[in-house]
């Protein structure tokens, strides 16, 4: 997988066909939203990215508590950075997107809070990291607040912004549920999502290959390997 | 490697097929504001263009930047 061709292609067709679909294709004509619909493609698909990165890093952050190999370490580390990164993006978007639909950019909605309370606690994972000197300390505690950080998710973003009233859809003021449309979730299930998804993937993978390359350069450096001729 | 993506790709061209069957929906109610006249006039086209030409830059520099570190490893081999 770390580094195979087949599904970067993939990645690439499905990205364009979610921006060429996802400009020109039909939507729903909804009163407020109107062609902002189309967002779903971008900003509902960074979570879903989102999501799907930190899963993968729990995953690899259990394993490494299971079988202490430390490549599954630093897995789960470039996958929670892909996840922020995502999370980030799909905070801005919706808080542009906000900005037309809602009315402002930031109204405390409890959505908007939810998701930034979910970012934080997973930038307190790389602090909390990069407090302890002690590499194997630092990637057994790591391990285990990746999967708090993980569990936390559910009750930010999933749960309490559905239980109070909130503007995004999936509140109890909002039961708008316009993805189900036909037409929006061609692009959004096939194309949006795996695309996007592939996109941190791939950045992933490139960023775990440069920090085993670092620290096989730190085992044995360069300089001191007999040089090659070429 | 390429089997796969033949198979991925014709499973777009399904959802593409299939297309055609949403376009019947009709919207109840009053007629919702769109950019119709946008897309008449071929503008929103220009769009699509750049925002492509972004998502290939953004993709070529990612895949040289995976050659890089390709060539990288070779060498460390």
């Amino acid at each position: 997988m770390l580094r195979q061709k087949w599904w970067k292609i993939v990645c690439v067709i499905l990205l364009l066909y979610t921006v060429v679909a996802g400009f020109l294709g039909s939507v729903p004509a909804e009163p407020i939203l109107n062609e902002t619909i189309r967002n779903l493609y971008f900003h509902v698909a960074m979570w879903m990215a989102m999501m799907i990165t930190f899963i993968v890093s729990v995953v690899y952050s259990v394993k490494f508590l299971r079988t202490n190999k430390h490549v599954y370490d630093i897995y789960a580390l470039e996958y929670a950075k892909t996840g922020i990164l995502f999370g980030v993006l799909g905070l801005v978007t919706g808080s542009v997107w906000a900005r037309w639909t809602w009315g402002s950019f930031w109204s405390n909605d409890p959505k908007q809070l939810g998701a930034t309370i979910a970012l934080l606690i997973y930038l307190a994972y790389l602090v909390l990291r990069n407090s302890i000197m002690d590499l194997d300390k630092r990637a057994r505690i790591g391990a285990v607040y990746n999967i708090f950080a993980f569990a936390m998710l559910f009750p930010t973003i999933w749960i309490v912004p559905r239980m109070v009233d909130s503007l995004h859809p999936g509140g109890m003021g909002n039961s708008f549920n316009i993805e189900m449309d036909p037409r929006l979730r061609a692009v959004f299930y096939p194309g949006a999502i795996p695309g996007w998804t592939l996109l941190g993937v791939w950045i992933t993978t490139l960023r775990i290959r440069v920090q085993l390359l670092a620290e096989r350069e730190q085992e044995s450096p360069l300089a001191t390997r007999p040089k090659d001729n070429h | 490697m390429y089997k796969r993506i033949r198979t991925l790709i014709l499973l777009l061209i399904c959802q593409a097929l299939s297309m055609p069957l949403w376009a019947q929906a009709d919207t109840t109610g009053k007629p919702v504001e769109m950019a119709d006249k946008f897309r008449a006039d071929g503008k929103i086209y220009v769009v699509v263009a750049v925002v492509v030409v972004i998502l290939l830059g953004l993709i070529l520099y990612v895949a040289r930047l995976d050659k890089k570190i390709s060539r990288f490893e070779k060498e460390l081999k």
